[in-house]
């Protein structure tokens, strides 16, 4: 096998609180990472790269002006070319656009796999890479725990309700990552220092000449009611079990 | 003649996922709205019988597709179906579960019928531009998106427990058709080797009413047991943590939050959890919140709706025995 293709999203510390200023997330003061979920998707490119499945690892991230960051983390922990698409002149872009992006990328170059995250935590749609798989013509399985490669064939465990499931499915072909594939390893100092040198080519949207436009609308973003503390119970364990209990079944009336 | 709404049921050996009945129920509202019809469809074999089952909901039309093709769930051959039946039938929306084969198989259809998704839904109206208007989380429920989809049908996966399930009518009968699978060759390529359901009298966890979730003050994976306990009296799953997972106290597929599942039940409860803005990310839209913790001060009393302040060992045990005397 030859190159695996890995897409990855920028996106906001899951520590970070969201706010709200003239209509939109603010992004003020909020650090800026890769996308956890994608994490899992590098570390298994690379475990099968150094495996010998593999010869190049490439990462493409359709995002704005400070996605290269989050590329050239990707390429510290081991990989090695990143493609950026920039997409700042864009504006909002939906799903839609940009699989149609994320797909054009990917065939810029060689690849005989592609994964991603199964969910990017800012969105959370879980839509991009699947659609780009759809884009591409190959098949996807979102959601995997196990990934083992021989010939032609790839072998996932998949995660579904209340159990997994194995699959057997040809590649080339997209798989999503769920936690729990691999254990994804942190940057090292000469890692963090190759990377600046390793090739990041930066795309236009007009290199890539996609055209389509936006499926989906936010009307406006809005913060969740607050919820307010209720009953606190202080005293004996055998007494607060009972009061919560009765509080359980005849004010919430919930059991 | 516009056709509707059309729900996507998820059946798994002939059971009907309990959030396939929430958005036939639901979605009969929708559909009364606007006058239109609503239809269920149901892929996989030996499934004809269930036809009676989605009309008792309120279904007013079934169509059933049947195949030995379509018996296991794979990505490829249900989209190639859909896409074939919905192109045929022109409905204006399309619901199905966010549940792992909603949320394997939607991105996948919206591509190819060319049409946007809302994904992980919360909450829908209907809407006289956009046919409906969706409400879902971004952030994992730190924020929510009020999104509209352009183009018809109107796609959407809805997060479990969103909607109640109505009380079924057995009098209620649909028209049902049977449709062929009409399957490209080219959508074939997955083979399911091997389905591994664990063995759990517990409810699924994004679907259960109640959950019973521990955290870092759990100390170890024996202790589970008494979280185990309890949510067997009640009907509840079992629930956990980050730091509980991470611990590898307990298995990952159990992890609440915004890097787990995000679950909406009607009652949480969180025992030894200190409440983190991602753990509370996961759970934040429990009807009711109940948090036992030693530590006063923990963030969770903050949204819980009651808190015991104390050690989960010794009140634990005790409300499943209040629980027994109830239950």
């Amino acid at each position: 096998m030859g190159n695996i293709v890995v897409a990855i999203k920028q996106v906001f510390d899951t520590e970070a609180v969201i706010a709200i200023s003239g209509g939109k997330i603010s992004d003020q003061g909020v650090k800026l990472v890769v996308n956890p979920f994608d994490e899992f998707a590098i570390e298994e490119a690379l475990k099968i790269k150094e495996a010998g499945g593999a010869d190049e690892v490439t990462i493409v991230s359709v995002g704005g002006e400070k996605a290269p960051e989050a590329i050239r983390t990707a390429l510290a922990m081991g990989a090695d070319k990143g493609i950026h698409v920039d997409i700042s002149s864009l504006g909002v872009i939906d799903e839609f656009v940009a699989a149609e992006y994320l797909a054009k990328a990917i065939a810029t170059v060689p690849y005989d796999l592609v994964l991603a995250g199964r969910i990017a935590i800012d969105d959370g749609s879980s839509q991009v890479a699947v659609r780009a798989a759809e884009v591409l013509g190959i098949p996807s399985v979102s959601s995997i725990l196990k990934l083992d490669i021989a010939g032609s064939t790839a072998t996932v465990s998949r995660e579904i309700d209340g159990g997994t499931e194995t699959i057997e499915i040809p590649i080339p072909a997209l798989f999503t990552a769920q936690k729990g594939l691999n254990e994804p390893r942190l940057p090292s100092m000469m890692g963090i220092m190759k990377a600046k040198k390793k090739d990041l080519t930066v795309l236009t949207p007009a290199d890539l000449g996609v055209d389509a436009t936006a499926k989906s609308n936010v009307l406006e973003y809005s913060l969740p009611p607050a919820r307010a503390a209720g009953k606190k119970l202080t005293g004996e364990a055998a007494d607060t079990a009972a009061e919560l209990a009765k509080l359980l079944r005849e004010e919430a009336k919930v059991i | 003649m516009p056709n509707g709404i059309w729900v996507v049921i998820e059946q798994v050996k002939g059971e009907i996922r309990k959030v396939s009945l929430e958005l036939v129920s639901k979605g009969k509202e929708f559909a009364a709205a606007k006058g239109e019809p609503l239809t269920a469809v149901i892929l996989g074999k030996g499934i004809a019988g269930l036809a009676d089952t989605v009309a008792s909901y309120g279904a007013d039309k079934v169509i059933i597709v049947e195949d030995d093709k379509l018996e296991d769930y794979t990505t490829g051959a249900y989209t190639s179906v859909l896409n074939k039946v919905i192109k045929a039938g022109d409905p204006n929306a399309v619901l199905l579960g966010n549940t792992a084969i909603g949320k394997d198989l939607a991105p996948r259809l919206a591509q190819r019928l060319g049409v946007g998704l809302a994904s992980d839904v919360t909450g829908a109206e209907v809407d006289d531009a956009n046919y409906l208007k969706f409400s879902r989380p971004v952030y994992a429920g730190k924020a929510y998106a009020s999104v509209v989809l352009t183009d018809k049908p109107v796609l959407a996966t809805v997060r479990p427990n969103t909607y109640a399930v109505a009380e079924p009518d057995a009098s209620k009968k649909a028209e049902v058709s049977t449709e062929t699978a009409d399957i490209d060759a080219a959508d074939i390529k997955a083979i399911v080797k091997e389905v591994i359901i664990a063995a759990s009298s517990r409810p699924e966890l994004v679907e259960a009413n109640i959950i019973i979730s521990g955290g870092r003050a759990m100390k170890g994976p024996e202790n589970f047991k008494i979280l185990e306990d309890c949510a067997d009296v009640i009907g509840a799953a079992v629930g956990a943590s980050r730091a509980a997972v991470d611990s590898g106290w307990i298995e990952q597929k159990f992890q609440v939050g915004q890097t787990g599942k995000v679950v909406s039940p009607t009652l949480y409860i969180a025992c030894g959890i200190s409440g983190a803005i991602q753990h509370l990310a996961g759970m934040g839209t429990s009807k009711v919140i109940v948090a036992i913790n030693k530590d006063a001060d923990a963030n969770i009393f903050n949204v819980a709706d009651y808190g015991i302040v104390g050690d989960l060992f010794d009140v634990v045990p005790l409300l499943t025995e209040e629980f027994k005397k109830m239950v």
